[in-house]
């Protein structure tokens, strides 16, 4: 019993905790080091406000489901763990998208199927079989939060991104000023198409690398 | 001559590392090697080298270029001459042309080398002449009434995406100069719809003439509309609304010979795009669904971009395959695919473009497996010379 009696102890906050937030968010980013999690990049960036609601979405899911596994992780029997990992997760999602279709009817439709899609998110069952099933809550929850903290960050900037340069908008406020239009610019559609979306996360990757050298592998 | 050396030797010292330029060395090499043969000589393994380097090779396919941009520059003079219902003379549809076009190159040459110096201080390595080559080819496969800053941007993301990213010039995937074209027509599509590429803001006193379109041949024969093309000598020639490069194709092929002749460009590729084009056409002929299935052979080849295609894009060194046979198997391919995307693909007109661009991905693929092919072959020749040899023993 010391040792629960020490861990205990440690503070909410401690070095180890805040790592659990932050790696994700940088040096060990979901997309842009694990390369997981791209489906959604490509299909829901075109504008920021889809984005940004998917990635809300994803973190509350995630944060949950990290919980959730985490204190169900002494009772659930090795051999269906992932049929209950799935339960637990297409339970959350659910919720999400009834939250949506009641009170933002119309991302939820422009959403469409990706918020359903969540439930295959890599990300999120990667993070359960690999963290939550051997720690306690309180650090998975913070590794849920950071590691779809990194996924919505991605997620923000290219839509961000793809919205500027694809519509002149940012959640559907116009930024470029019209009189940039008068003197014959114009909207890039090929920000539009999903191969941006690839290129502007390959672009992101690229910046990340360059900074820090310790993720630039051998090969 | 002397005078020239004179100076640069005065400069020099200022471009060495940890002199007050030291930084800008690279950009200060580009300009030197482009006056003097570098004064660098091997120290051991071979001494002989070939008089065309890779500068030369650049400067050869410049020179190849030369008859397709005058006649452009022509072209884009008359048609607008046409436009408005004069009958221009030579000079004068050509001083107009050269108004037109030369903004364009210079927009094109300065964006591109501009990223091209950018990234050579930064990475501190040679300034590529590719850039050279790409900015003219660029020019060419866009129409006169593009907007500059168009081009900038194009040439930009073409150059960082297609070429730096993945080291610079002669480790990128794709043709750059396609690349740029490329975000145009998905970026900005309005702009290469094939109905704008006759210069139509009029001078003063100048009017449209009545019922006048300016669509080109291609986007004629996309509609439908087959019996208005121009006829086969002047598509031949190129006298019609068109890319400022593309129209003409004796233009076309006098480079094409000089390219061919000099080596720089490959033969095989050449005529296997041709094959692959005729093989296609003359299957859609025998299909003959439609209208635009059933154009003859040859007009397949004399319209839109395919022989500027097939002589400036696809012989690329850098992005078309390597080994013998795969030349003929990627040339070949393009042909198909350039058809193919014309006739049976409603959203876009040309396909010559879309056609390069998805081979050249293919091209290391293709190449893969002419080698694999080749390695087998050999190791059954081996076996059977085994097997006889052991027969043979008493």
């Amino acid at each position: 019993m010391s040792t629960n009696a020490e861990i205990s102890k440690e503070p909410l906050f401690s070095y180890k905790n805040k790592k659990l937030i932050t790696n994700p968010i940088g040096k060990d980013n979901p997309i842009t080091i694990q390369v997981l999690g791209i489906c959604s990049i490509l299909a829901v960036t075109v504008q920021l406000k889809p984005s940004l609601v998917l990635a809300i979405s994803v973190v509350a899911v995630m944060g949950l489901a990290n919980v959730i596994i985490s204190l169900l992780r002494k009772t659930i029997p090795q051999r269906i763990r992932i049929i209950v990992q799935l339960t637990v997760i297409a339970s959350l999602v659910i919720i999400v998208d009834q939250v949506l279709k009641a009170y933002m009817y119309d991302v939820s439709r422009q959403l469409s199927i990706f918020v359903g899609l969540i439930i295959t998110n890599c990300i999120i069952m990667g993070r359960l079989e690999g963290y939550a099933l051997y720690n306690k809550a309180w650090p998975s929850f913070l590794d849920g939060i950071g590691n779809a903290s990194g996924y919505a960050a991605i997620l923000i900037v290219v839509g961000a991104v793809r919205e500027f340069f694809g519509s002149g908008t940012l959640m559907n406020v116009q930024i470029i000023p019209d009189a940039l239009y008068a003197i014959g610019y114009e909207n890039n559609g090929f920000f539009i198409l999903p191969p941006m979306a690839l290129i502007t996360v390959g672009i992101i990757i690229w910046i990340q690398r360059s900074r820090d050298k310790e993720l630039i592998d051998a090969s | 001559m002397k005078i020239i050396k004179d100076i640069r030797d005065k400069i020099r010292p200022h471009f060495d590392k940890g002199a007050r330029f030291g930084r800008f060395y690279r950009a200060w090499e580009a300009f030197d090697t482009f006056l003097f043969v570098p004064e660098k000589t091997t120290s051991q393994g071979s001494h002989i080298r070939d008089a065309v380097d890779m500068k030369r090779t650049m400067v050869y396919v410049i020179i190849a270029l030369i008859p397709p941009l005058l006649f452009g520059i022509w072209n884009t003079g008359y048609q607008y001459y046409q436009a408005v219902g004069i009958d221009p003379a030579m000079l004068e549809a050509f001083s107009f042309g050269l108004i037109r076009v030369l903004p364009i190159i210079i927009v094109s040459y300065a964006s591109g080398l501009a990223i091209e110096f950018l990234f050579a201080v930064v990475r501190d390595k040679e300034v590529n002449e590719g850039f050279l080559v790409t900015g003219m080819l660029v020019v060419l496969i866009l129409p006169a009434t593009v907007p500059l800053w168009m081009v900038a941007v194009a040439n930009i993301f073409a150059v960082i995406i297609g070429k730096e990213i993945f080291g610079g010039t002669g480790m990128n995937i794709v043709n750059p100069a396609l690349l740029s074209r490329a975000f145009i027509l998905f970026g900005y599509p309005a702009y290469l719809s094939g109905e704008v590429y006759t210069y139509t803001r009029l001078q003063e006193g100048h009017q449209l003439v009545d019922g006048y379109s300016g669509v080109t041949p291609l986007s004629l024969v996309a509609e439908g509309k087959t019996e208005a093309l121009p006829s086969d000598l002047s598509m031949f020639i190129g006298n019609m609304p068109g890319v400022i490069g593309e129209t003409s194709f004796a233009a076309i092929m006098l480079g094409g010979l000089f390219l061919a002749i000099t080596g720089v460009a490959s033969w095989r590729i050449i005529i296997s795009v041709f094959a692959g084009g005729i093989f296609m056409s003359w299957l859609f002929n025998i299909i003959a669904l439609n209208e635009y299935m059933m154009i003859p052979i040859h007009q397949h080849l004399l319209l839109g971009a395919f022989a500027f295609g097939a002589v400036y894009m696809a012989t690329d060194p850098v992005t078309a395959a390597q080994t013998r046979q795969g030349k003929y198997i990627y040339g070949f391919l393009i042909g198909v695919l350039t058809i193919l995307i014309r006739v049976v693909n409603p959203g876009f007109p040309g396909g010559v473009m879309l056609a390069i661009l998805m081979m050249n991905v293919f091209a290391p693929l293709i190449d893969y497996y002419v080698v694999e092919a080749n390695i087998r072959r050999r190791m059954k020749r081996l076996k059977k010379a085994n097997i006889i040899a052991n027969e043979s023993k008493p």
